[in-house]
């Protein structure tokens, strides 16, 4: 589905990865390695058009990301670092406009995405007033609204408990084996039942500074 | 999976608008600074220059009018900050939506919080300087349409320097030049006003002004965010 050729990019002198190439395809997870400064947030960036500092082609679906972005846009869902939660927003109001800035109409199926990430009852609590776990929480529930094939998640684990961390494995695994492509970076052992690709970013990068 | 139905752009653009609104109310300071700032900037003016009605009549326009547009740059911070700091702007840009459109409502939300109530109470601080009756509606009109425009100019200052922790001093130095034509005609329709001049051509001024300002800031305010984000 997504397809990376000869992926370039340094930051402050310094390559962070060079001739990268690799594809996402259906059924896949993929898992980003590397130390911490190695690149890993900042190739998902790029994979989701949020950094442009790069050289070399990414593909939606056969054709070049610049001439499909609206349909490449539709066909990602990207968790990032931040959780992109406003806290004086309960769970409820956070959501409703999510889906709406998405153009998608929501029905019923927020409180029961909420529910699926245990958190019911919270639905109309300031998430200002929930723990950075519970938050998370808010913030992965979007995952089961978008109708995304591709989920690029940036430290999913974060803040999460141990039995969140089982139960989003779950998750993570069902999409997967629904046909979903999954790239993720975790420091997190993972332990997912699907097939799971690794690319490891320390291996990739030209050490050294930029002659 | 959920059904995933699409909505309108119209839709989109309210539940953008509900949300701000939502946002407002919940932490009122975004609507209540601007309005104190205008209000406490326009009551300096009498108390530093005197308070003899000839002379705050001859200045009454430009004194709306300044600390009108003062009060609309230094509300601005509110508009992407929090959405950059949370990681909400992130998901805006990613959106599959036209940016366009969900920028257009977010300034005009804006608007609606920090700048209406300016508008709204402008002709009673413009009665405390001594302004004639005959200015009041042309003095409302100038506002109407020309502070949606601040709202777009600043809100490309805004997406600029929306990265930079204190980019308030920079912000007034980016965007303060391009407030100067609607300045000049806001003020010059006011005064035409006063003096019993037509101004309805000044009015038409500021509404292409306006117009122009719709149609292509958000294009500008796009560009900068991605920028920001980088």
């Amino acid at each position: 589905m997504l397809d990376v050729k000869n992926l370039y990019c340094e930051r402050d002198d310094r390559v962070l990865f060079r001739q990268l190439a690799f594809s996402l395809t259906e059924g896949q997870a993929t898992r980003i390695q590397g130390s911490n400064g190695s690149g890993k947030t900042t190739l998902l960036r790029i994979l989701c058009g949020l950094n442009t500092e790069y050289e070399g082609e990414i593909f939606w679906q056969g054709s070049p990301v610049e001439t499909v972005r609206s349909d490449f846009r539709n066909g990602i869902f990207y968790l990032g670092h931040a959780p992109a939660i406003n806290k004086s927003l309960s769970p409820l109001e956070n959501l409703r406009w999510f889906c709406a800035s998405r153009g998608i109409r929501e029905a019923m199926s927020i409180p029961r995405a909420l529910s699926e990430l245990g958190l019911q009852g919270y639905e109309e609590v300031p998430c200002y007033m929930m723990s950075a776990g519970q938050q998370r929480r808010v913030s992965l529930a979007r995952m089961k609204l978008v109708n995304a094939r591709v989920w690029i998640m940036d430290e999913p684990f974060t803040a999460l408990d141990k039995r969140g961390v089982t139960e989003l494995e779950e998750i993570l695994a069902s999409f997967v084996k629904s046909g979903g492509a999954l790239l993720l970076t975790t420091h997190h052992p993972l332990q997912l039942e699907c097939p799971l690709d690794v690319i490891d970013l320390d291996q990739r990068a030209g050490r050294g500074s930029v002659s | 999976m959920s059904v995933a139905t699409t909505l309108g752009l119209g839709a989109v653009m309210m539940a953008t608008v509900r949300r701000e609104l939502l946002l407002a109310v919940r932490s009122p300071g975004d609507i209540i600074n601007p309005l104190m700032f205008f209000v406490i900037s326009v009551t300096l003016f009498p108390l530093g220059g005197g308070a003899e009605s000839n002379f705050l009549s001859s200045i009454a326009s430009g004194v709306i009018w300044v600390t009108a547009l003062l009060a609309i740059m230094f509300s601005m911070d509110s508009l992407f900050r929090a959405d950059y700091e949370d990681g909400s702007l992130e998901q805006l840009l990613m959106s599959p939506q036209p940016l366009y459109f969900l920028l257009l409502a977010k300034v005009f939300s804006h608007w609606l919080i920090a700048c209406l109530p300016i508008v709204l109470l402008a002709p009673v601080f413009a009665a405390m300087l001594a302004m004639p009756d005959q200015a009041m509606v042309p003095l409302v009109l100038s506002l109407l349409v020309g502070t949606p425009t601040l709202c777009l100019l600043g809100a490309i200052g805004m997406a600029l320097t929306v990265g930079l922790s204190r980019s308030g001093l920079l912000l007034a130095v980016l965007i303060l030049p391009l407030y100067i034509p609607v300045l000049v005609f806001g003020t010059g329709m006011v005064e035409a006003a006063q003096g019993g001049l037509p101004y309805a051509g000044l009015l038409a001024l500021l509404g292409a002004i306006l117009i122009l300002a719709i149609s292509l800031s958000p294009l500008a305010i796009a560009a900068a965010l991605r920028i920001s984000v980088n």
